[in-house]
């Protein structure tokens, strides 16, 4: 476990050392919300009704931005090729660095959200709902984000590229997220989806990892 | 556990074989119809113009490249398939934002074993053990990149124009490492377009006109 866990708590020091990095992330989350009182009105029914979606999305935006400082400075400076080359399983590399980057982007989101959800009259019921679908929501954005960001290794324009890519992979996340907090405003069985997000994780969980391998063998030839 | 430091540890016996090697790279030939072997205790130096495909070779033996043709074959003494090899490019991946001993304590915790402090004396960064990456000159980095091998466990060592950027101390650091190397039985195989000055060192030469064809002379 020594390799994984050294490679982690790498990781977490490069985002202490860079909280500049990790603070822009947040702040990008915190003003996109923010555009949307002042640009659909302050009447709280409609800021209501549109409140999970925009901090999904959001949320979605936020942990895209953050998506390639994962492994573009590992692989200019060669990093990458020790992985490659060394006796470590690259799979718990990958692994530890993904639960590096959901910890210092993925969860400071979720312990954002209560706020932001108060900003826009999301109703109480609905908070619950929030944090559980973030929770199981934000780990999967980071799987599927770095295998887009293993993918655009050593592309020009790496950062439209990985927009375009990762994106559309997004969208049953957003949709099963805030569905639950839809369904939960309106008395209505929200498990279904907050379940599905949790089963869609574990997927991603055996399936991002070894895709993201293959894309960092890829980029090293 | 057997660290480079300590005279005592040996590898296990260790052999490589190359076959007819081709490589292609972006459509065009770089070399073909390459042999050469080694094994425990050799010093390889691979040599030929720019171009002519030094790196090349060497990411095909660490195994990050695949050859058009012909085959690499290694023997390693515990049965595996490959032996384990350190493998040093000529981008040194060192982080701006560790110093150098949070550096070298990260490659032990990657590759296995040996003291921070020795790996850095290994390459003279002991003074600079408390300075931060990004304030190291290139052959400060460089010094650093190498003092890697110390920690390492790997009895194969791929290195690519390793002298580069280094003053003669660092070379000469370099030559006692590699020697303290294949003393223990390991094999040290570095691309180079000047000689490094390994004793008996073999001399691959890749002759860099390969672009010609790939059934060439």
């Amino acid at each position: 476990m020594r390799p994984y866990l050294a490679t982690f708590r790498r990781d977490l020091r490069f985002a202490v050392r860079h909280s500049a990095d990790t603070a822009v992330v947040l702040a990008f989350f915190v003003v996109t919300v923010i555009l949307f009182p002042l640009g659909v009105g302050p009447a709280a029914g409609t800021l209501a009704a549109i409140a999970p979606g925009v901090i999904w999305v959001a949320a979605l935006l936020a942990t895209l931005l953050s998506l390639d400082r994962l492994f573009a400075a590992d692989f200019e400076d060669g990093t990458v090729d020790l992985f490659l080359t060394g006796r470590n399983s690259l799979l718990l590399i990958v692994l530890a660095k993904c639960a590096a980057h959901w910890l210092t982007t993925g969860l400071p989101l979720i312990i954002l959200s209560p706020v932001l959800a108060a900003m826009l009259h999301l109703p109480a019921a609905g908070y619950l709902m929030l944090a559980l679908g973030l929770l199981f929501g934000t780990p999967m954005l980071t799987l599927i984000g770095a295998v887009g960001a293993a993918l655009v290794l050593g592309a020009r324009r790496g950062g439209v590229l990985i927009a375009i890519l990762v994106l559309p992979l997004y969208i049953p996340v957003l949709i099963f997220g805030v569905l639950s907090i839809d369904a939960v405003i309106h008395a209505a069985d929200p498990w279904p989806h907050i379940l599905l997000l949790a089963a869609a994780l574990l997927a991603g969980l055996a399936i991002a990892p070894p895709a993201v391998t293959l894309a960092l063998r890829s980029a090293a030839e | 556990m057997d660290t480079p430091d300590s005279a005592s540890g040996t590898y296990p016996a260790i052999s490589l074989s190359v076959e007819g090697l081709a490589c292609i790279r972006g459509g065009r030939a770089v070399f073909g119809g390459l042999s050469f072997a080694g094994a425990g205790g050799d010093a390889i130096e691979l040599h030929g113009p720019n171009g002519a495909g030094k790196s090349s070779l060497l990411r095909l033996l660490a195994g990050l490249l695949h050859p058009a043709a012909g085959t690499i074959a290694w023997t390693a003494g515990d049965g595996a398939a490959r032996p384990p090899l350190a493998y040093c490019g000529h981008r040194d991946p060192v982080k701006a934002w560790l110093t150098v001993r949070e550096q070298l304590a990260w490659w032990r915790d990657l590759e296995g074993g040996g003291s921070v402090e020795g790996a850095a004396q290994a390459m003279g960064l002991g003074p600079l053990l408390e300075v931060a990456g990004g304030l190291l000159s290139a052959g400060q980095r460089r010094r650093l990149a190498l003092a890697r091998l110390a920690l390492t466990e790997a009895p194969v060592w791929l290195l690519d124009e390793p002298t580069v950027s280094l003053d003669e101390d660092g070379a000469a650091l370099l030559r006692t490492m590699i020697g303290r190397h294949r003393s223990q039985g390991g094999l040290a195989i570095a691309a180079t377009h000047l000689p490094i000055g390994l004793p008996d060192a073999r001399t691959v030469m890749l002759p860099g006109d390969a672009a010609e064809g790939p059934d060439g002379p």
